[in-house]
């Protein structure tokens, strides 16, 4: 500790280029921050899902409608507890390209699958007895400003009223909320029921089973049984983990990983040339001044010590203020691809900054070599 | 000595001393590489894709949607709507004589993509035998074209590169049981080609529907457009919008993008300043190196011209190698590259495509960067007092 004043006077000693630098490993972190804490964001997403609980839609394709007979016959299979669908309702507020993302849903079932969701006992009642209804997520209610009690007036992309009207109208009763904070809180639930007796087209059909299940190990055995019942059908299923599934949605978005890797890789390459640059010219500068510490009596250790910490010092601080600016802006990127209501996963934080130190020692690691193996005598003479 | 003079020997001077300085000087390049590098990269992969898009319309046809409709998923049109829309005025005629329209019915497949095994949404279009007049783009290379009445698909070439089990013979599971495909259609890698493709009477009965999503009509020429849509939207018994091809392809290019856009700019803001700051770092350790030089010079009658000059040539020179180094690398990782997006109401398959275009965005970035990175230096160099500056170490 008591060396802090002198690492200090050191990372001073050339104020300009330690600002720079410093300022050129913020931004580097803040982009690191954002890429990585973004595909970390999805991986938290899978993580949340249950294994317990299936998915169960169209073999063909999630746009091709179930029937909701199908319900029923789910129910009778051995091992699931509990079955609840849901019907994509496509909805945008005043403006078309403001899309909202509206589930028709059976409060009662779904609550009782989704646990890891909370809804207030008090909106789940007036949800129950008010027909159009709708619940908010909380994380969309904070960005379009509504609130419980307000009157929400929605237009469908796909969805017409049976009186040929393209205007829905519902009451928001209520909000949810996800305790984890590793679940979207981004979405608008209405009344199944409501929903279907007031469209013109599809009655009676949903978009996608939810089934609760006793336990994991049976998920693949129990979704084959479901299958198998409406084999052959107009209306094949596809069953498969609500964890699966979702691993499958953001896949099919493409490589994300791949190239989010490569610009972190990119970035981090070019940062260590950047620092590791700044440290050599700074310890190139000091040379007579860390010959005088040796002569002091400072073993070579301790001086190369002092160049290192200096480095992870200074990337620390910047790391830090570069993570700061990512957990600042994320969460509105977040919104955009529809995952409001998220933060920067905090393991990004540990990751970054464990980072950080890494690659501070690592672009010192040459200055800091020459620092140890300066000679005193020749340093002084400077030769 | 004229100032041009002086400048160019400043200049060739402190180029011929850039050697020395090998260190900084490489900082300034791998940081605009690593910028120019991953930008270029990003911007080809949305560029391509907008481009494949783009591809697809064509200014002598214009499409029908469901008034308010924002794409061809969230607009029905049905049957009645679709025989006016056939007679309005203005539509080209095929070989046969009867109007170059088609109406078609958009649904979607599950499929494997043979990259990564990944189910992956593929779309299936249903269309009128017409649609040959209608987008005369489409050639069949392999195979034959889907019989009417018969559960046959046609693949578009694209959608048989990236996708498992869509070959001619092969068996694709629709609603109502296995669609046979026989023939293979290219239609110049636009959004088509990544689609399969059927009757649509046939397909309407096979799911049970009697609306189609859109009409897609070929033009008696480019200028034909207007008297055609206020035929439409002055009809009452219609409720429709009309949108040149080309015009609706750029708005749902638009869409495709947004998110690719998003990570873009982020990514590009965070690299541009991260490396503008790398620049000003180096150029300035690169002036402090040569104090006595500069001061010399400026003891001798150089004036402070040629010295900022001589600063701004060498971050520039340093910028232009960066950005040279990080398009090539670019090039060699990503020209060519055939990628695929999508979600499961269908996929796009195209080639991402590192352009001149793009090249010159990328060299005009690095030269801004080096631009503001060499600047401040300059003038600090230029500003030197002359005494202290010789008098230093």
């Amino acid at each position: 500790m008591k060396y802090l004043p002198l690492i200090w006077a050191g990372l001073w000693r050339k104020r300009v280029s330690t600002v720079l630098t410093m300022l050129c490993v913020v931004f580097a972190f803040a982009l690191f921050g954002l890429l990585h804490g973004f595909s970390a964001a999805l991986d938290g997403i899978i993580d949340a899902m249950s294994d317990t609980r299936l998915r169960s839609m169209s073999r063909v394709n999630i746009t091709q409608p179930l029937p909701l007979a199908h319900r029923a016959r789910m129910q009778m299979v051995p091992g699931v507890d509990e079955v609840s669908y849901y019907n994509f309702f496509a909805g945008y507020y005043q403006d078309r390209r403001n899309s909202i993302q509206v589930g028709a849903i059976d409060i009662a079932s779904f609550n009782a699958i989704y646990p890891d969701i909370k809804i207030e006992p008090q909106y789940i009642e007036a949800m129950l007895h008010t027909r159009n209804g709708a619940l908010v997520g909380e994380d969309l209610a904070k960005e379009q400003g509504w609130k419980v009690g307000d009157r929400l007036p929605l237009g469908s992309a796909v969805w017409t009223r049976k009186d040929g009207a393209e205007n829905w109208d519902f009451e928001i009763v209520g909000s949810y909320r996800s305790p984890s904070g590793r679940v979207p809180t981004s979405e608008l639930w209405i009344n199944y029921d409501y929903f279907d007796e007031a469209r013109a087209a599809a009655n009676g059909t949903v978009t996608l089973y939810f089934l609760k299940i006793h336990d994991s190990a049976s998920a693949a055995a129990i979704s084959e049984r479901v299958d198998a019942l409406f084999a052959n059908s107009t209306n094949e299923t596809q069953t498969q983990s609500e964890k699966d599934w979702v691993r499958a949605q953001i896949a099919q978005i493409g490589d994300i990983a791949f190239f989010v890797n490569a610009i972190i890789l990119a970035v981090m390459f070019a940062l260590c040339f950047v620092t590791g640059n700044t440290m050599m010219q700074s310890v190139r500068a000091r040379i007579p001044e860390l010959a005088v510490l040796k002569t002091y009596g400072f073993s070579n250790t301790a001086v190369m010590s002092l160049v290192l910490a200096e480095s992870v010092i200074l990337c620390s601080v910047a790391a830090a203020l570069g993570i700061g600016i990512a957990a600042v802006i994320s969460p509105p990127i977040y919104r955009q691809f529809g995952a409001g209501g998220l933060n920067l996963p905090v393991a990004v934080v540990a990751v970054g900054m464990g980072l950080a130190i890494l690659f501070a020692i690592v672009s010192a690691s040459l200055p800091a070599l020459r620092a140890q193996r300066l000679s005193i005598v020749d340093a002084l003479a400077g030769r | 000595m004229s100032v041009f003079r002086q400048i160019s020997s400043v200049t060739a001077m402190n180029l011929r001393s850039m050697p020395q300085r090998i260190g900084s000087s490489s900082v300034i390049v791998v940081g605009i590489a690593g910028v120019v590098g991953v930008l270029l990269s990003v911007f080809a992969l949305t560029r391509s894709l907008s481009d494949a898009v783009l591809a697809t319309g064509s200014p002598d046809r214009a499409i029908v949607l469901r008034s308010g409709a924002t794409g061809e998923f969230s607009s029905t049109l049905l049957v009645d709507a679709v025989a006016t829309i056939k007679d309005a005025p203005g539509i080209a005629r095929g070989e046969d004589g009867k109007p170059a329209v088609t109406a078609d019915f958009v649904a979607a497949v599950n499929l494997f993509r043979k990259e990564d095994g990944a189910r992956a949404g593929l779309s299936v279009r249903g269309v009128d035998p017409a649609v040959m007049a209608v987008r005369p783009e489409i050639k069949i290379v392999d195979g034959r074209l889907f019989a009417p009445g018969l559960r046959e698909l046609i693949v578009g070439r694209s959608a048989l590169q990236e996708f498992k089990d869509v070959g001619v013979g092969d068996g694709v599971q629709l609603r109502d049981g296995r669609w046979t495909v026989v023939g293979v259609f290219e239609s110049g890698r636009d959004a088509n080609e990544s689609s399969l493709m059927t009757d649509s009477a046939t397909l309407l009965s096979a799911y049970q529907r009697t609306a189609v999503n859109s009409v897609t009509v070929r033009l008696q020429s480019e200028g034909a457009f207007d008297a055609f849509k206020t035929a439409l939207t002055t009809n009452p018994t219609l409720s429709v919008s009309v949108e040149r091809e080309t015009d609706f392809y750029r708005r749902q290019s638009e869409d495709a993008n947004q998110i690719f856009g998003i990570i873009g700019i982020a990514v590009g803001v965070f690299m541009s300043l991260g490396a503008i700051f790398a620049a000003l770092n180096s150029m300035y350790s690169a002036v402090t190196v040569r104090t006595r030089e500069i001061a010399t010079l400026r003891a001798i009658g150089f004036g402070a011209g040629g010295v900022i000059v001589s600063v701004l040539v060498e971050a520039l020179i340093l910028a232009l190698i960066g950005a040279a180094v990080g398009a090539a690398l670019s090039w060699i990782l990503f020209n060519g590259n055939t990628v695929t997006l999508g979600d499961s109401t269908g996929s796009m398959v195209f080639d991402m495509q590192i352009t001149p275009s793009l090249v010159v965005l990328g060299v005009l970035l690095a030269c801004s960067v080096g631009f503001i990175g060499g600047l401040l230096p300059a003038v600090r160099a230029a500003r030197l007092p002359v005494a202290t500056a010789l008098r230093a170490i």
